[in-house]
């Protein structure tokens, strides 16, 4: 079974990834995308590896739920507020709505246990 | 000359069943049922003050080949210590030259009573719980060969006991399809402790003669069928496990079991032996796969299948998903007014 680390990153990367492409819909930023894309994917790698390290510490699926919305809404703030200077539901809403799914999906899935060395 | 009424011969009857206890520690309290070679009496231990089951060798059908049947059965209960068989306390002969023993008196109903108002996942785990017993009894190299829904107790806790080992037939160790032998009319060798091995059970030479039918129609193999002894293993519990499964999908009330479960049943019931799960234990864990919402063994599933499977299985991932590209969607459709 992935680690729940792993598991955090790749997700948290693909929904990056999708998450960024969207931005092709707003005329107004689509010259930006490749940026725009990286940052995500860079954003939702950050997230899905802070989400699948407390999944590994934390055991709880309400709590890696509310982990999870919280760490996608605040990167996405950070976002929003330093480099697009703006678009915050745009950026917040997603943002908050994949560090969700990234949250209940390492608590759901994933292995735990760390591996003993002898 | 006077002829006895009915009541009068029935009453009559009624005495000749009652085991004769004297001296004994035992006190029959009232009678609780007849099987193929023994009455069953609810009784008072007045030694431990406690309520036990006496199994006795009914009048009518004593002998020496039944009589050593029913202490096999006991000696066969009393090598099992395991929470799913019935412990056996004692036994011995009665006054009246009867072979008896003495079990726990197990309160509670029998599977196809108890099932009635369970939903179908509930159905499923008590079925994996009655499986733990008989793979202990497998393991001890004993085949149960009488099992129905009515010889499964389940308790007021929800504990489950199979009953009535009275068919068990021993094999013998490390031969996979042995000659039968569990009953003697000849006194079983002893070991260390002075009761006979399991050992010596198997080695024993059997009156349940090669051709004789033991078991109970809709529950018995087709190797029982044809009385082959040789052909008797665990794959023969588990053809009547596939019946059980089976009866308890049968009796669930509104959609009809799903096609992995009727998979399963069948694989168990399948009059080739070789084609049986090898195992209570395999069989047992397929059914576990199911309740998982994994693939089973005994069903190839097709692509709308698996994938119907998967989105049960992970539904709320599903959902979130799906919540987050309609969400995505409804931005596309602003961003575009």
């Amino acid at each position: 079974m992935t680690n729940k680390i792993v598991l955090g990153l790749v997700l948290g990367g693909i929904l990056g990834i999708l998450d960024g492409l969207t931005a092709w819909f707003t005329p107004e930023v689509r010259n930006q995308l490749m940026g725009i894309v990286f940052g995500s994917t860079l954003k939702g790698i950050i997230a899905g590896v802070l989400i699948g390290v407390f999944a590994r510490k934390v055991n709880s699926l309400p709590l890696g739920i509310v982990f999870g919305l919280a760490v996608g809404a605040f990167l996405a703030w950070l976002v929003a507020n330093f480099m697009q200077h703006g678009y915050y539901l745009e950026i917040m809403l997603p943002g908050a709505m994949v560090g969700l799914i990234v949250g209940y999906a390492t608590q759901k899935y994933g292995a735990s246990t760390q591996l003993q060395r002898t | 000359m006077k002829f006895l009424t009915d009541p009068v011969v029935a009453r009559l009857q009624a005495e000749m069943r009652t085991p004769d206890l004297s001296g004994t520690r035992y006190r029959t309290v009232k009678f609780l049922g007849q099987g193929g070679m023994g009455v069953v009496w609810l009784a008072e231990d007045r030694v431990l003050e406690r309520s036990v089951a006496l199994k006795v060798l009914s009048a009518e059908s004593s002998s020496a080949a039944l009589a050593a049947r029913l202490m096999q059965e006991a000696i066969v209960l009393a090598r099992l210590e395991h929470p799913g068989i019935v412990p056996v306390h004692d036994a011995g002969t009665l006054p009246d030259g009867r072979t008896f023993y003495c079990m726990k008196h197990v309160e509670g109903q029998t599977l196809d009573r108890h099932i009635e108002r369970l939903p179908l996942r509930q159905r499923l785990q008590l079925f994996q719980r009655v499986a733990e017993p008989l793979a202990f009894a497998h393991s001890r190299g004993i085949i149960h060969r009488d099992l129905k829904p009515r010889n499964i107790m389940v308790g007021p806790f929800g504990e489950v006991l199979i009953m009535d080992w009275g068919l068990a037939k021993v094999m013998s160790a490390g031969d996979p399809s042995p000659a039968a032998g569990q009953v003697s009319g000849q006194a079983p060798t002893r070991d260390a402790s002075g009761a006979p091995s399991v050992e010596a059970l198997a080695s024993e030479k059997s009156p349940t003669a090669h051709g004789a039918v033991l078991g109970t129609p809709g529950f018995m193999s087709p190797e029982q069928e044809r009385g082959d002894i040789s052909m008797i293993d665990q794959r023969t519990d588990v053809f009547a496990l596939g019946a059980i499964l089976q009866s308890m999908l049968e009796e669930q009330p509104g959609s009809p079991p799903a096609r992995a479960l009727r998979a399963i049943c069948g694989k168990a019931m399948s009059a080739e032996i070789a084609a049986r799960y090898a195992s209570v234990e395999k069989m047992s864990a397929d059914v576990g796969r199911y309740l998982d919402g994994m693939p089973v063994s005994a069903y190839r599933e097709n692509l709308v299948e698996r994938t119907v499977r998967l989105v049960s299985r992970n539904r709320v991932a599903v959902v979130l998903i799906l919540a987050y590209l309609f969400m995505r969607l409804l931005f596309i459709l602003f961003s575009r007014h």
